[in-house]
């Protein structure tokens, strides 16, 4: 038979500061642990959100990043037009030839400036990308020196609000938008008129090119096609590709970051409820006694101070997770390695994080309890009923 | 005396559960120092950096170069005693997790960098190899780099594979020195890409200016970049500090969670030893009470249960700190990307400060508690 768990919840609430500190401790980790995971899912979001499933992005091959890549004018027309390539109205292949460039511009409140992307799309970069969507102004009028500015740097930046005037590559260029990217890492980045954008730069080559496929199944097709021409230095790659593998560094330094620290104030939390477990067993030695003369079994006791543990753990956990959903609220925003531009992305919850949490939590509570309820259920019953 | 012996008897009347705590406080105060060091580890670059020396590049943003006979013009500016090229390379050895910086560099740029400590033979050996490339010791030794062995690199900005050959394996003058780097020579690259890709030939990532006085860093900066004002690539020069500043600000996000999950870890272990004390405070509510009846007064209780802290939290605090030194050597092999992982004194002197915060806080309220204790109610109490 087992003991009730009333008996086990009323121990805990009987020495409600012990348990607090105990639970407290725990919190913190639990908060820690969450807030790392919570912080690769937004990453991974963003970069999900960012490219979408049937569109293809065309880069120097080797280059990696949009920054590094070159793609000349007939490489591009080359790509464009492929027969997987979808039309538009008018019949005009669904590309955008890109061309990306860092500027440096100054974080709202900050000493020292951060790279933003500024891309230049054709016309079809709008509608390659259905989640950016304007908020506010207008789009920039093709040929021009206008520029519309995603949410992201509307929010952390300073001087770039709709009517300033951003000065680089010896032009003025006019904000005449804000559009809102979702949590794609597009809101991160500046828009402007490709052609434009390539002549105040002096450059000759695209960055990149962006198509649509008509048929989602045809990548391979391409990808075969562009391997094999020997007009083409570039590679092909699905877009959501692409962006995943440009912030693998970035995602990796995170976890591994994170669940290191999280490993080392585990040892500590673990510890700190092993203290109380062991102090909750020593001052029931006689109740223990007692326990087992009434007839409940060795593995009863084990188990009555092993849910006791568990229910210190859980409560760590939920109060950690409860701030850290908090967190929620707020966005973080960094410099990815690999592109050396500027990604501002969310912490987001998501139910598998509450189940590791809450599982994580229940782990450091078992094994922080683990020894102290062996040690009650070891007790003999004669000694222990002496004992008081 | 009696006081100090009663007080580590006390300590270590529940053997176990002291030396429970004191593990934690000793990770605790450890994992402190890490992080701090991890911070510290990120400035390395800005701190090894000089003022002496000043970083002219392309004001839109380091993605744009600054052609060639710049160099010319930035030497004619006064005050300005050297220029010297550097082009960031950016190239993978073998797999791109063996990331290290690599340079492409003018000769000039060793003298500029006095604190690179180069045999004056090897310096003559690499100069006479277009392919030569020298490494830093750090990087030699964690790949085995010898003096003749072949190093081929394939380029990310510049594409295609790439043919070193090291030359020379150059020592920093102090710890603090960043040698996990290679250097080759920019004519190597510069005639290359004459071949490969004409048109970004004759173009520099940045110059590196050496000045007559370090005073002059901000007026020499504002000379040479009115020289380029509304010319094709304007510049923005900046001393190397300010220069290397700049990318530790990129992720200052970063740097400021670390710094936050630090002082989590005080918190988390405050809650341990706070628990410890409430405890122990709590068992002998009888024994205070028999104490106050003996006629000691509650500022001996106090200092009673204020020792027992500060004892634990002293002994967990000097065994943390003194792996830090230890656990510091390992964690700079295994982790391999920070070419300088050293406790501080300062960071010694914070994870003292932390551990001593510890104990002040965790017997606050314990003593409170004891001090307030009535000898009739603690008499009854039972534990």
């Amino acid at each position: 038979m087992a003991i009730p768990l009333s008996y086990v919840a009323r121990n805990l609430w009987t020495r409600r500061l012990t348990t607090a500190l105990t639970a407290g401790g725990l919190a913190l980790v639990v908060f820690v642990f969450a807030t790392v995971l919570m912080l690769d899912a937004g990453l991974r979001q963003t970069l999900v959100a960012t490219g979408e499933y049937d569109n293809v992005v065309a880069i120097r091959k080797g280059a990696g990043t949009e920054i590094q890549s070159g793609i000349t004018r007939p490489q591009a027309a080359i790509i464009e037009t492929h027969p997987v390539v979808a039309t538009g109205e008018g019949g005009r292949p669904l590309a955008s030839k890109e061309t990306v460039v860092l500027i440096a511009l100054r974080k709202a409140g900050a000493a020292k400036p951060t790279n933003v992307v500024i891309r230049g799309v054709s016309q079809a970069g709008f509608v390659l990308r259905p989640q950016v969507k304007l908020v506010q102004g207008r789009r920039f009028a093709p040929g021009s020196t206008e520029i519309v500015v995603g949410g992201a740097i509307a929010r952390g930046f300073e001087g770039v609000r709709v009517g300033e005037r951003l000065r680089f590559a010896q032009r003025d260029w006019t904000i005449v938008g804000v559009f809102g990217a979702g949590s794609s890492g597009f809101d991160s980045e500046i828009w402007g008129d490709a052609d434009q954008l390539m002549q105040a730069f002096r450059r000759v080559a695209y960055s990149s090119v962006i198509v649509k496929l008509r048929d989602v199944d045809d990548f391979e097709r391409l990808r075969a096609d562009v391997d094999a021409d020997p007009r083409l230095t570039n590679e092909v790659k699905r877009e959501r590709t692409f962006y995943s593998d440009q912030s693998r560094a970035l995602s990796t330094f995170i976890t591994v970051l994170g669940l290191t620290l999280t490993a080392v104030f585990s040892i500590g939390a673990m510890l700190g409820a092993m203290i109380t477990m062991y102090a909750s067993v020593s001052n029931r030695v006689a109740e223990i006694g007692t326990l087992r003369a009434l007839g409940f079994r060795r593995g009863a006791v084990l188990g009555a101070f092993l849910v006791e543990s568990l229910l210190l753990g859980l409560a760590g956990g939920v109060c950690g997770l409860a701030v850290a959903s908090l967190m929620q609220f707020a966005s973080f925003s960094t410099t990815n390695f690999q592109t050396f531009a500027d990604l501002s992305f969310k912490f987001l919850l998501t139910p598998a994080i509450v189940a590791q949490t809450l599982a994580f939590s229940l782990a450091m509570g078992l094994l922080g309890g683990f020894l102290p309820a062996l040690r009650a259920a070891r007790l003999e019953i004669v000694d222990s009923l002496r004992s008081a | 005396m009696f006081l100090l012996r009663l007080v580590l008897r006390n300590a270590f009347r529940h053997r176990l559960r002291t030396l429970l705590t004191i593990a934690g406080l000793a990770i605790a105060v450890l994992a402190y120092g890490l992080l701090q060091t991890v911070v510290d580890a990120w400035y390395a670059g800005a701190a090894a950096a000089s003022n002496a020396r000043l970083v002219t590049r392309n004001a839109i943003s380091l993605a744009f170069f600054l052609p060639v006979s710049y160099e010319a013009r930035i030497r004619a500016v006064e005050g300005v005693t050297r220029v010297s090229r550097s082009n960031w390379f950016g190239g993978i050895y073998q797999e791109p997790k063996n990331f290290f910086p690599q340079f492409a560099i003018s000769p000039s740029y060793l003298d500029l960098y006095p604190e690179f400590v180069l045999p004056a033979e090897e310096r003559a050996a690499w100069q006479r190899d277009r392919k030569g490339a020298l490494v830093g010791r750090q990087l030699a030794d964690q790949f085995g780099f010898k003096v003749g062995d072949a190093l081929p690199i394939r380029g990310t900005i510049y594409p295609g594979n790439w043919e070193f050959v090291v030359r020379g394996i150059f020592d920093g003058a102090d710890s603090g020195t960043l040698t996990r780097q290679m250097m080759f020579h920019w004519d190597y690259l510069n005639e290359t890409l004459r071949k490969r890709a004409p048109r970004r030939a004759d173009y520099v990532g940045v110059f590196v200016v050496g000045i007559d006085q370090p005073d002059n860093a901000a007026a020499i900066s504002t000379q040479i970049d009115a020289v380029f004002r509304n010319s094709l690539a304007e510049t923005l020069t900046e001393t190397e500090q300010a220069f290397q500043l700049g990318f530790v600000a990129m992720s200052d996000q970063i740097i400021a969670a670390i710094r936050v999950v630090s002082y989590v870890v005080i918190f988390i272990i405050l809650a341990v030893m706070a628990n410890t004390m409430a405890m122990s405070a709590r068992e002998r509510t009888s024994e205070y009470a028999t104490l106050k009846a003996l006629g000691f007064g509650p500022g001996f209780l106090a200092a009673l249960i204020f020792g027992e802290s500060a004892a634990i939290a002293t002994i967990g605090g000097a065994i943390g700190i003194a792996l830090g030194a230890p656990v510091a050597v390992f964690f700079k092999q295994a982790a391999g990307i920070f070419p300088v992982f050293e406790i501080s004194s300062d960071t010694v002197a914070l994870q003292a400060a932390c551990a001593a915060v510890v104990a002040v806080a965790a017997a606050v309220l314990p003593a409170v508690q004891a001090a307030r204790v009535r000898i009739v109610d603690g008499l009854r109490a039972i534990a």
